[in-house]
């Protein structure tokens, strides 16, 4: 039959980049964190320092605000996305004109570059240019000013984040709709069930792997944004929006401190996956309980 | 009864889309202002299109490179892609490799690590490691190229595992017995039926190299900057000229707008790593 040598060849260079662009770095990250090593140092050059980096870690009160500002935001982003998106994967699933131009339209935050959505929302806020404190201030009295209060840059990167990516959430969610068996729902309405009643008992149960799944998708990347609020706020004001992509490239990087920043890399990307699993224990555990039936 | 709820339904997605276009919209209308209509009380349509924005930004040496840098990263990128991409499915879908469901696990792996992650490290592979005698792979076109396959790599393997399971074994086994080699099995029977799906991949990964922002700014610095960076150049840059910067960022949208129609019903099932069929 077919050589196995040949079906090697043909995955080689793909392995070759993956290993030297996803997998070198990994380890080079890893060797550099028990090292102090500052290219600015009296002593440049990296030296053996244990898990001195690591120790540093916990106690900078910097790192941990970022770390704590970065779950709130992916935490508020994500939720408001699944419930907007969910609502909205309902009203697509209707019958009414021109559904495909809405669809496709619906896509295209997701295909422009993350810096360019910054950019759109930057023009928007800009206090004296773009119209939402115009109109704030105008008919509510609001003052304003993403560079001065830390909760209105706050949640404005939140909405900026809903504004992205609510419509990669609705299109699954449709998408998981769409497949769904149509005779649970009738069944439920000639039992008599109302509206809430079918979504809490039929609709959410049959819907849960989807859901799960956006959920971990969105979060991971939610929890990595820097380019959108790197250009619309630039972390600020102060260190409000500065989120822990951001902190490691602007704020340690800069600094050469080569070792501490590969420590604080890793410990970002384990949270990363801690996180992620968590989530995926904390939903999936609930799948397991005891059902009626 | 039914009608009116059709109705109302298409006046909703008048107004979400509406919500959804708005920023855009808005960016266009102030790359479209001169400086003095741009400020105080906001206009929402254009009275006079000011096209000095676009022609100072078409005309600046630098940013001609920027969008030629662009153009030559991303098409690259999207062509090795898809092309190792297309080797590499055909390899897992066809050959008996051992431990091969293994790898196709890790390939995606690569695409949900925090980018951030690995700015440091590629940072120093770029300028220290990556290097023979003079020349480095920091701040060149060839080292972005290469990048930008650990994530567009997977995102390409992924979408087109299920285009080429979907083509029947038979027709390449029937190849073969009439003495074709691999070469020609690929070139005459997977490539002209996965056609689509190979355009498909080749464009999205074009969007998402041609989008990449973070590794951009960080491993380049004057000769392989991309548009990306030369966009976000104008928040640094004090008394930012928002007209020029509206129509930057204008210009790095139109792929996105171009492209839209043709991909927008496997983009979902390609960010979500195959979970969302459609």
């Amino acid at each position: 039959m077919r050589s196995q040598s040949i079906g090697w060849l043909l995955l080689a260079p793909t392995l070759i980049i993956l290993v030297i662009f996803g997998l070198v770095p990994f380890f080079y990250v890893l060797v550099v964190g028990f090292t102090e090593w500052n290219a600015f140092a009296a002593n440049p050059g990296a030296h053996f320092y244990g898990v001195e980096n690591y120790r540093h870690l916990v106690f900078d009160e910097q790192l941990l605000y970022s770390l704590w500002i970065t779950l709130r935001f992916a935490f508020f982003a994500v939720l408001s996305e699944i419930i907007l998106g969910y609502f909205l994967a309902q009203l697509m699933m209707k019958d009414f004109p021109l559904k495909g131009f809405f669809r496709t339209i619906h896509t295209l935050p997701l295909m422009v570059a993350p810096i360019a959505v910054g950019a759109t929302w930057r023009l928007l806020t800009v206090p004296g240019l773009g119209p939402v404190p115009y109109y704030l201030d105008r008919w509510f009295g609001i003052d304003y000013r993403l560079g001065s209060f830390a909760d209105q840059a706050f949640w404005t990167t939140v909405l900026m984040d809903v504004w992205h990516w609510t419509p990669l959430v609705t299109l699954t969610l449709l998408a998981a709709l769409s497949s769904l068996p149509k005779e649970p729902f009738e069944q439920a309405q000639i039992d008599g069930a109302n509206r809430f009643q079918i979504f809490r008992h039929v609709t959410l149960p049959m819907l849960k792997p989807a859901i799960l799944a956006t959920v971990f998708i969105r979060m991971m990347d939610a929890l990595r944004t820097v380019d959108e609020v790197w250009m619309l706020t630039g972390g600020g004001p102060a260190a409000a929006t500065r989120y822990i992509g951001l902190y490691i490239w602007r704020v340690v990087f800069p600094k050469t401190d080569y070792g501490y920043g590969s420590a604080m890399s890793l410990l970002a990307l384990y949270l990363t996956i801690v996180m992620c699993w968590l989530l995926y224990v904390a939903l999936v555990a609930r799948r397991d309980l005891p059902k009626g039936d | 009864m039914h009608k009116q709820s059709r109705w109302r339904s298409f006046f909703f997605w008048i107004a979400a889309s509406f919500i959804t276009l708005f920023p855009i919209y808005w960016m266009f209308l102030i790359s479209a202002k001169s400086r003095v209509e741009m400020y105080g009380k906001p206009t929402f349509l254009i009275r006079s299109f000011f096209s000095e924005n676009y022609i100072k930004t078409l005309t600046d040496p630098s940013f001609q490179q920027y969008m030629l840098n662009s153009i030559i990263v991303s098409t690259a990128n999207a062509l090795l892609v898809t092309t190792l991409a297309l080797c590499a499915t055909y390899a897992l879908s066809r050959f008996k490799l051992v431990g091969k469901e293994n790898i196709f696990f890790w390939t995606i792996t690569n695409r949900m690590a925090p980018p951030a992650v690995f700015l440091l490290p590629l940072f120093l592979l770029f300028t220290q490691a990556f290097t023979i005698g003079e020349w480095k792979l920091y701040d060149t076109r060839i080292g972005l190229i290469l990048l930008y396959c650990v994530f567009n790599l997977p995102f390409a393997i992924w979408t087109l595992r299920s285009v080429i399971d979907g083509i029947p074994k038979e027709l390449d086994e029937a190849a073969m017995i009439d003495g074709a080699n691999t070469w020609q099995v690929m070139t005459r029977v997977i490539i002209p039926l996965a056609r689509p799906g190979l355009a498909v991949t080749a464009i999205l990964t074009w969007v998402f190299a041609w989008n990449e922002y973070l590794f951009a700014a960080t491993l380049t610095s004057v000769k392989a900057r991309t548009i990306t960076t030369g966009l976000a150049e104008f928040v640094t840059v004090t008394g930012t000229n928002w007209g020029q910067m509206a129509a930057t960022a204008t210009l790095t949208l139109l792929p996105a707008l171009l492209f839209l129609g043709l991909v927008q019903r496997h983009i979902v099932a390609g960010l979500t790593f195959g979970a969302v069929k459609e």
